[in-house]
């Protein structure tokens, strides 16, 4: 009876051990099963998925006009104060003097990529972009001022 | 077609006719230092690739593919990476040992090296006593790994040779069952004449079961004594960090990897030489035409063949299992490999006087 | 209570019967950050444990109560960053009990979806790291590959691989992607035909079990007094299935069943894991087709604020219960946070549980521990 459970042991332990030896067998002679992604290479075809947060950035349309008011309320959301907005106060075609923004200031290091601000945005004017390639060699480069030099807000925004 | 045949003699017939006996033997000695010593780095080179495009393959990745073609100067670049790294001494640490051991680890996996047959004819020392030989240099590698583990002052390191050292003390026995199988079936200690004895087919073949079962043996108590996984509990990555290894760093832990390399060819190389007819060709009984055709393929061939066959077996298990525990493989020794291993020899005995073998 | 020079001393001597003190941590590979262990060994045996915590404390909740209701809910993504979903879902909704914040069915169903592909994840990545710890490496780039296909889910549709951030008090920050569906079907195709990979490479494997099998056992009694929770408890035959006892979303209108083991022992709570893997498949399955047409979140005011008054909310992540207990005075933040985590009490589990045992034994049982070490010290 001990002879018997003793060979019994013996045969199942090995039988065991050679099932997980024919499965990783079974992976070494079937390179299409291969799942590595050749990063930096595949950069040409990488795609990523279209909400991927990866930084805010504020879309100008071909006339250089934004949507953004200055009305801060993405630096009241942001939980990491990685949004100031810098606001002046302009004298439209009308005369009436308004505030609008000066620079937008994006503290890349600082955010979280929470998307709060992008919700609380009332008029659509910053969005979460897919870029993750941020490295850089001055750590003053992660400071962006998202509103592009010369823009204006667009027409009917208020 | 190229073969290592005959190039020993016709170097030795050369070196007689140009310089006097003494003087030829020194010079003999010369290349024999240089061979193996190119031997080691080469192997260490390729083995160490091996094991990395393995493990790739089986874990579903390329593993490394950027210095070279296909990765194949991975290695040089890491070998060089580690030459130019500072090989460091703790403070507290036995500063002689401790340099001392990984030299001590190399040396032994060198003296193994001897009385291999890498082909036909092709044998630094074909001493008599072969396989007794290998049997006792290989057991004093536990000396390097336990002065490693002393000298270096590290708890790790020493939990790691205290454990390095009951493996190997205790897989030294079925392994060296396993290979006594062989002697007894072939009635010599001597690799040139073990070999010699596969000329009408391997032991493997010819032995019956029992000889499966003995190769079988060897393999898992090899890779024990090599601390390979699943019995790599001397280095145990997840419980002591590195084991004995642990404040190696620079060329001296590039010594210990290269010596776990060397050590696993030369194990596998016995395996081959023992188990599967060494540099022999494949002979199936008095199948003339075919054994005339393996003929044609060179001896050396037939050997690296079967050693590398033998590694990637080693290998394959390390990326398939789970480490053992410390206990367990003690168990595994005493409980399961002895016992059968030494009923395996009087079978195989048996099967000697009776000549029951092909 | 312990000063640096006592820390360095008890690693340079030996004890006072000729013990080692060992320092496991915090740089270990097998504690999966940065958890201190001392321990006292005789020879392979542990005699103590002693975790030493606070390497990667970052007051999270001391932090949280200078961020508004609608802030704070990132945060604690960073906590178990391995089911930042379930502790998102946790936040929201006891900001919607205070509240009363009504959640469309659409989003509770989908965040339902999305906390229990959170929970396959989490173990998909156990069974790595549990795997590695006891010295195979391959089945970690296996599960690897199944948990891949989630957190492309979850890119699609949250933006984020791993800290999300998609749950906000109401309901969803944004509707899901018009791929979720199809994806999570495809999902749940490959992890069919994959999970029985691990029973070839990790379960039936002889040297896996024999590590396993009696080690580390831990009774229903000192599971109950330890405070754990999760799989660690129900491996003890405790039910603790916050899931059963205190459902929230659409968890009662789901059928799944709370997956209990009586062994209490490491291949126990191994076994807990994988079949609650396949328990989460059921509830997805379940609901994937039947995703209501909707809103994805409800009215919300613009600015939230608590009613004064003390708030709990439990939910259970991959590891155990989670707990969000907020004392609010009225205003915009909380007054005073507190949160439950289950890895903090898990741990607390270990020293009983590794006493007497091998060096082994202890990755054994700490593998399966599952402790996620930001969430032990937040």
């Amino acid at each position: 009876m001990f002879l018997k459970d003793y060979i019994s042991d013996v045969y199942n332990g090995v039988s065991s051990l050679l099932k997980g030896m024919r499965k990783t067998g079974y992976y070494f002679t079937h390179p299409k099963e291969i799942i590595t992604e050749q990063y930096p290479d595949n950069r040409a075809t990488l795609k990523l998925a279209d909400r991927f947060k990866g930084e805010v950035i504020m879309p100008h349309d071909e006339n250089n006009e934004h949507a953004c008011t200055g009305c801060t309320a993405c630096e009241i959301a942001c939980p990491n104060g990685t949004i100031k907005v810098v606001t002046k106060s302009e004298v439209n075609a009308e005369g009436k003097k308004k505030k609008a923004v000066d620079a937008l200031v994006y503290r890349l290091e600082l955010c979280t990529m929470c998307n709060l601000c992008v919700v609380a945005c009332p008029s659509d004017a910053i969005k979460m972009a897919p870029n993750f390639e941020h490295s850089v060699f001055d750590r003053t480069k992660l400071t962006k001022i998202l509103n592009k030099p010369g823009s204006k807000i667009r027409e009917g925004i208020e | 077609m190229f073969s290592l045949e005959g190039i020993t003699t016709a170097t030795q017939d050369w070196l007689l006719i140009k310089f006097n006996p003494t003087i030829a033997l020194a010079i003999e000695c010369v290349i024999v230092i240089l061979l193996s010593i190119s031997l080691f780095a080469l192997l260490g080179l390729v083995l160490v690739l091996m094991e990395r495009k393995v493990a790739a393959r089986i874990q579903i990745r390329l593993g490394p593919n950027r210095v070279g073609p296909g990765g194949i100067f991975q290695t040089a670049a890491d070998t060089l990476k580690l030459i130019m790294k500072e090989g460091l001494t703790p403070d507290t640490a036995d500063k002689f040992l401790f340099n001392l051991a990984p030299f001590i680890v190399m040396m032994v996996a060198m003296l193994l090296l001897a009385p291999i047959a890498f082909a036909k004819n092709f044998q630094i020392w074909d001493i008599n006593i072969g396989v007794l030989y290998i049997s006792a240099i290989s057991s004093l590698s536990v000396i390097g790994i336990l002065m490693a583990g002393w000298a270096s002052n590290n708890k790790y390191s020493l939990l790691g040779a205290m454990r390095s050292g009951a493996q190997i003390v205790s897989y030294e026995l079925s392994a060296g069952f396993a290979v006594l199988t062989i002697v007894v079936l072939t009635g010599s200690l001597q690799i040139s004449e073990i070999v010699a004895a596969q000329q009408n087919g391997w032991w493997l073949f010819k032995g019956h079961i029992p000889v499966i079962i003995a190769f079988v043996l060897y393999i898992i108590a090899v890779t024990a004594e090599t601390n390979r996984a699943p019995f790599d509990l001397a280095e145990a990555e997840s419980e002591l960090t590195a084991g004995f290894h642990t404040e190696y760093s620079g060329m001296k832990f590039a010594l210990f990897s290269l010596a776990e390399y060397i050590n696993i060819f030369i194990v596998c190389a016995i395996g081959a030489t023992l188990f599967l007819g060494g540099w022999m060709p494949l002979h199936i009984g008095h199948w003339e035409g075919f054994n005339h055709i393996m003929d044609y393929i060179p001896s050396s061939i037939w050997f690296m063949g079967k050693t590398f066959f033998l590694i990637f077996l080693i290998m394959w298990f390390r990326w398939t299992f789970p480490r053992l525990r410390v206990d367990q493989l003690l168990n595994l020794e005493w409980k399961y490999l002895l016992p059968i291993s030494l009923f395996n020899l009087l079978l195989v005995t048996i099967i000697a006087i009776m000549g029951w073998h092909f | 209570m312990y000063n640096q020079t006592e820390i360095i001393k008890d690693t340079t001597e030996l004890g006072p019967e000729g013990e080692l003190v060992v320092n496991m941590g915090p740089q270990h590979p097998a504690t999966h950050g940065v958890l201190h262990l001392v321990v006292t060994l005789n020879g392979e045996t542990i005699k103590k444990i002693e975790p030493h915590l606070g390497y990667i404390h970052r007051s999270i909740e001391k932090m949280c109560e200078s961020l508004t209701y609608r802030q704070f809910i990132y945060v604690t993504s960073r906590m178990d960053y391995l089911s930042s979903h379930i502790n998102n879902t946790a936040c929201a909704l006891l900001v919607e009990k205070g509240m009363q914040i009504e959640v469309p069915e659409r989003a509770q169903y989908v965040r339902t979806i999305l906390n229990e592909l959170t929970r396959i994840a989490s173990h998909e990545l156990w069974i790595g790291a549990m795997a590695m710890d006891l010295g195979a490496f391959t089945p970690f780039f296996y599960a690897f590959r199944e948990r891949e296909m989630i957190t492309e889910i979850m890119e699609d549709t949250c933006g984020a691989r791993l800290t999300m951030n998609y749950i906000v008090p109401g309901g969803l920050m944004y509707d899901i992607h018009p791929t979720f569906q199809n994806k999570v079907k495809a999902f749940i195709k490959q992890f069919k035909e994959k999970v029985v990979e691990y029973e070839d490479l990790v379960t039936n494997n002889v040297i896996f079990q024999s590590r396993t099998k009696g080690v580390g056992i831990l009774s229903a009694e000192d599971a109950i007094s330890f405070g754990c929770t999760g799989p660690v408890a129900r491996a003890s035959g405790v039910n603790c299935d916050i899931r059963k006892i205190a459902p929230y979303d659409v968890y009662a209108k789901v059928e799944f069943d709370e997956v209990i083991e009586t062994a209490g022992d490491s291949f126990a709570r191994y076994m807990v894991r994988i079949k609650e893997m396949n328990q989460s498949i059921r509830i997805i399955e379940q609901l994937i087709d039947t995703i209501p047409e909707g809103d994805f979140v409800g009215k919300t005011k613009n600015v939230l604020k608590l009613p004064k008054g003390e708030f709990y909310q439990r939910v259970e992540t991959a590891r155990g219960e989670f707990g969000v207990y907020i004392v609010s005075e009225g205003g915009t933040t909380p007054h005073r946070i507190k949160f439950r985590s289950p890895g903090f009490s898990n741990l607390s589990a270990l020293s009983h549980m590794a006493e007497g045992s091998k060096i082994g034994d202890l990755m054994a049982t700490m593998g399966t521990l599952d402790l996620v070490i930001p969430d032990i010290d937040r």
